[in-house]
């Protein structure tokens, strides 16, 4: 039983293999890029705008409330990030509803990859808001002892991500392979619901996790 | 028993233990925290979106406990290092 779609390779050409989870990778970034691209060609800014702008400002203003909720002051800043993070995932974990789709975030690498980003966006950012030295005083606090519990905290929270996010999502795929080998219809067609359910929520998560330790690392000075 | 049944039956069993072992504890830390939740929204309604989030961010990261038993136990299944040795030895064999 394939753990994940890394094993299925589609081409192959001496080391150079491309699996099923890169190709619906490029897939998933043609349809949003191509898809943002159309929705924002014409913004109207009068009371009648079109449906796919209205859905788009929800979804950027529903995102700027959240940054703001979580404590970050200039929420633009960030959103180009996270909000980039939340619909990449979302988006991934969504298309599960078409047949013959496996979800690129049911595969390790691709997780591991956005928890690294992540891993470089905090320090980047909190570089930038505070300076090298207010940034890395933060490792001090609240004494001296504490720095290596907090690299260690931060490796650990990097991998935490990682693995949170892969194994929600290769469970749901998991389990609904099982099941449709041993009842045909009802039982898989619940578990799918279930499944679309618990990955808008490890794309909600996962967001806003990003946000808590960005915010953390930008602004901890307030605390 | 030769190394291969011996492999085997250490992996199953241990995988079947580390689940049900492993989810043990989230679900009573998950029932805890939405239990409190519930309280404290009866209480105080107005707070219910920061109550709603810091919910589900606490809940994932109890989650991730059980989620990291789950991967340990389809690995040992399904992507058995210590497995894949011993039958490419035998297979050499």
């Amino acid at each position: 039983m394939r753990l994940s779609s890394d094993q299925l390779i589609l081409w192959q050409h001496g080391f150079i293999k491309l699996n099923a989870t890169i190709v619906t990778t490029w897939a998933l970034m043609f349809v949003l890029a191509v898809g943002a691209k159309l929705i924002t060609r014409k913004l109207a800014t009068d009371v009648t705008i079109s449906r796919w702008q209205c859905a788009l400002e929800i979804l950027v203003t529903g995102i700027v409330k959240q940054i703001a909720d979580v404590g970050l002051a200039a929420p633009r800043r960030y959103i180009a990030f996270l909000g980039t993070l939340f619909v990449f995932i979302a988006a991934a974990n969504l298309f599960t509803i078409v047949p013959g789709y496996e979800p690129p975030t049911g595969s390790l690498s691709t997780t591991a990859a956005l928890a690294l980003c992540v891993f470089v966006a905090v320090p980047l950012f909190g570089i930038g808001q505070r300076g090298w030295r207010g940034y890395l005083k933060s490792y001090l606090q609240p004494t001296l002892i504490m720095l290596p519990f907090n690299m260690i905290s931060e490796l650990s929270r990097t991998l935490a991500l990682a693995v949170r996010l892969f194994g929600n999502m290769m469970s749901g795929t998991m389990i609904l392979g099982i099941l449709l080998t041993v009842t045909p219809f009802l039982f898989p067609v619940a578990m799918s619901a279930l499944g679309l359910l618990t990955g808008m929520v490890q794309a909600y998560i996962f967001t806003i996790l990003a946000t808590v330790y960005i915010a953390a690392a930008a602004s901890g000075r307030d605390q | 028993m030769d190394n291969t049944t011996i492999i085997a039956a250490a992996s199953i069993i241990t995988a079947g233990i580390t689940m049900g072992a492993g989810v043990f504890g989230p679900a009573m830390g998950q029932g805890r925290a939405v239990s409190t939740a519930l309280s404290s929204l009866a209480q105080q309604p107005d707070a219910a979106p920061t109550i709603t989030r810091t919910l589900f961010v606490g809940l994932a990261m109890i989650e991730s406990m059980a989620i990291y038993c789950f991967v340990v136990s389809m690995i040992l299944l399904f992507a058995n290092p210590f497995w894949n040795h011993a039958i490419s030895a035998a297979g050499a064999k």
